[in-house]
């Protein structure tokens, strides 16, 4: 019965020491054969045209490194150097337009090619290769999330930085002449895009002491009716700072909405284009522009 | 708390303080609409540039104000609206209608001189 009971234990404390054991048999193997594994994933990348976007030597060589932290992850069983490796990666191939089904496909490929070599390895054993496989595939599934996640935060934080600029640049409150401001409009307008531009119109009325302010929408396609009524109320609020606001360059599509959402078209100031509404505005702080030779000589 | 009028030239100029109660506002209508026949004034300027909330009360006796004085033979303007307060009314829908507004006090003074002078 005792007998029975410690030998039982000690295959179970067997047992409990082999994964880390045969993990390092695994990685033994891995090192001894990097040269014709990484040949044999290269030639893998290539023949399915993943990362067209890279030449052959930069392929070979990220492949190297991928190979080396690879095998390092499997062996240390910590996965932050991986997951610095892989998001340093990201951050070189993103810009040169590596999408995520390529980053996921050639870590999958690797993986593939290096189980392909175990059971090549123990085919005669099949036992041995369960075990082998026991321990290598969570090791192996978890090296491809980590480098799968890492090139999606990556992206998605490329991806926030853009958005970040992009509305930054979305809106330029120009001056063209004293006290003539000039709204240049361009793309899609959502809400808070909607919001920011009129935070910023009445604050550049304010600053610059405008008196006339041309918002040029012709860089905009359509509108719904919560933007066009944003519109309106800009309109109205710049009025109550004391700013006349010409619209121009509505679109048909935006003119039908407004009329659909039943705008009042005495409250808004619109000229067909932007040269139009210059012109207007010129007119209204009083200028008189004309061509030097047309001057009448004093 | 009452508001001061001050008299400068052929202006009145009513200068809000700070937030004011409703009775305060009535009484500033009335004090403006007797004074501006009064000193035969053409002319009043409400400067809300203190006033950084602006109810429904308050922008309906603006409105008043000017329409009044209208009919007292003046002109009105309102000045200085905050840009957050301006957008704030539009979205309630306090636009004062038909009454002028200008940026600044200077802004109104040169409003109300241009239209003196093309009256002249």
């Amino acid at each position: 019965m005792t007998k029975r009971e410690s030998s039982a234990e000690a295959t179970e404390s067997k047992l409990r020491e082999e994964p880390s054991e045969l993990l390092r048999e695994l990685v033994a193997h891995l090192r001894q054969n990097r040269t014709q594994l990484r040949e044999e994933w290269v030639a893998r990348i290539s023949e399915t045209r993943l990362l067209t976007a890279m030449t052959k030597e930069e392929i070979f060589a990220e492949a190297t490194s991928v190979y080396d932290s690879y095998v390092e992850a499997l062996e240390t069983e910590t996965f932050e150097a991986l997951q610095a490796y892989a998001r340093n990666l990201s951050e070189r191939i993103i810009p040169r337009g590596v999408e995520t089904h390529e980053v996921v496909g050639i870590v999958l490929l690797l993986r593939d090619v290096l189980a392909r070599s175990l059971f090549a390895k123990y085919q005669t054993d099949f036992k041995k290769l369960n075990r082998i496989l026991d321990a290598y595939e969570p090791a192996a599934n978890r090296i491809a999330n980590t480098v799968a996640v890492g090139f999606v935060q990556e992206r998605e934080r490329v991806i926030r930085q853009q958005q970040e600029a992009i509305r930054e640049l979305s809106t330029p409150v120009l001056q063209v002449r004293e006290r003539l401001l000039i709204l240049p409009i361009i793309g899609v307008i959502d809400p808070q895009r909607a919001r920011q531009l009129t935070e910023q119109l009445l604050r550049g009325i304010r600053t610059n002491r405008a008196k006339v302010v041309v918002i040029d929408i012709t860089g905009v396609a359509a509108m719904d009716a919560t933007v066009a009524n944003h519109l309106v109320q800009t309109v109205e609020a710049s009025r109550l700072l004391g700013a006349n606001v010409i619209v121009t360059g509505l679109s048909p599509e935006i003119a039908q909405t407004l009329v659909t959402i039943g705008i009042d078209l005495g409250k808004m100031n619109t000229v067909g284009d932007l040269q139009g509404g210059i012109e207007q505005a010129e007119r209204l702080l009083g200028y008189k522009v004309m061509a030097l030779g047309e001057a009448e000589p004093n | 708390m009452e508001v001061p009028i001050l008299k400068q030239g052929d202006v009145l100029i009513a200068t809000f303080q700070a937030a004011l109660s409703d009775a305060d506002l009535s009484q500033l209508r009335s004090g403006l609409v007797q004074q501006v026949v009064r000193f035969r004034s053409r002319g009043v300027i409400v400067d809300v540039t203190a006033m950084d909330v602006m109810d429904s009360f308050a922008s309906r006796t603006l409105r008043e104000i000017a329409h009044m004085i209208r009919l007292r033979g003046a002109e009105t303007v309102i000045v200085g609206i905050q840009p957050e307060v301006a957008f704030a009314m539009v979205q309630l829908g306090l636009t004062l209608e038909g009454v002028a507004t200008a940026l600044d006090l200077e802004e109104g003074l040169n409003y109300l001189n241009q239209k003196f002078k093309r009256m002249k």
